[in-house]
């Protein structure tokens, strides 16, 4: 059983916003993804990977910005990883 | 400027002649020399030699002047090559180290001396993202984000891009080598009304800076537009300037030290 790991981040933190960025990593070795090889996301939403059967393992956590770093901006947020297992 | 503040890069389409664009691969192959890091353009390259005749071309000159200031010094430069059917693209990266400078920053040129074409592996880059505090390759785990550019050009183009912005070399699944050169360049004095300042108060220099962009997260987005009122604010000498409030109503604190 291998393993296709999808990574879509959100417009807010939650699952049904808009995606924003994506990456995709596959495991079966069936196609073989890289950086800047789309303009378009494979889905509007985290929700709309859901109901193509993607199973959410991972979300980022809400942490509060640092003291004195409140304004500062870094990594994209909210970030949601999906498996599927074939 | 203040599109090259909320967008991060100045694109300049076949602004090089064909003349010196039929050099440039010659050149590139033969090798440019390196010189030591804080060079003085002057000294790094030349009079006759082609990358002082590529600097010199009058538009590529302003913009450098506009952007970093006069004498400014040449950090590095560097001829990239992505190899026909090479197989993978580079991570999504800023160069050098994370970089905090709000009243400073360098600018890279790229030279793109061919045609460019979607599948010659022209750079990907980030509009917007160069105010982002990352290190490097960190964000090498993004692969695509909306409204990215994946670079296709006529041969000539320029494109002058803050230090922060992400980017890399997308995979070149042509038959062809892709040049690019680069030369990152240093302020030597401050950053401030280094260009034409005649329409500061226009109000498009506003909506420039209050831009969103696709890729970006709506609420960090109004943190953009506030770090981009920072950088204008150094950029122009005016501590208040504002946009919509932003930077105002946080530092409002009636009666307090």
């Amino acid at each position: 059983m291998k393993q296709q790991v999808l990574v879509l981040y959100l417009d807010t933190s939650a699952l049904d916003s808009e995606v924003r960025a994506w990456a995709f990593y596959d495991g079966t070795g069936k196609t073989n993804p890289t950086t800047g090889d789309s303009d378009l996301p494979p889905y509007d939403s985290g929700t709309e990977a859901l109901r193509d059967g993607w199973r959410l393992f991972q979300a980022s956590q809400l942490i509060p910005p640092y003291p004195g770093h409140e304004y500062e901006t870094s990594f994209m947020k909210h970030e949601f990883f999906f498996e599927k297992l074939e | 400027m203040a599109r090259f503040v909320a967008n991060g890069f100045h694109r300049m389409d076949a602004v090089v002649p064909d003349e010196l664009n039929a050099k440039a691969i010659g050149v590139f192959d033969a090798g440019v020399p390196p010189v030591p890091y804080g060079t003085p353009v002057d000294e790094a390259f030349p009079e006759g030699s082609f990358v002082r005749d590529l600097i010199a071309i009058p538009a590529v000159a302003g913009a450098i002047r506009s952007l970093v200031g006069p004498d400014p010094t040449v950090d590095h430069h560097a001829v990239h090559i992505r190899e026909p059917h090479e197989g993978g693209a580079q991570p999504l990266h800023g160069d050098a180290i994370i970089d905090t400078r709000t009243d400073a920053f360098d600018v890279q040129l790229m030279y793109y001396p061919q045609e460019v074409t979607g599948t010659m592996g022209g750079t990907l880059s980030v509009p917007g993202s160069h105010l982002r505090r990352t290190n490097e390759s960190d964000t090498g785990r993004y692969q695509n984000l909306r409204g990215q550019t994946r670079l296709t050009c006529p041969a000539g183009t320029v494109v002058l891009l803050h230090h922060g912005i992400w980017h890399g070399g997308r995979r070149n699944d042509s038959d062809i080598r892709r040049y690019m050169f680069k030369i990152r360049f240093n302020p030597t004095a401050p950053q401030v009304r280094t260009w034409d300042v005649s329409d500061l108060d226009d109000p498009r220099v506003s909506e420039e800076l209050s831009r969103f962009f696709p890729w970006c997260e709506h609420a960090t987005g109004r943190l953009e537009i506030y770090n981009r009122i920072k950088v204008w604010r150094a950029l122009t000498n005016n501590t208040a300037f504002d946009i919509d409030y932003w930077a105002t109503r946080v530092a409002n604190r009636p009666g307090r030290v």
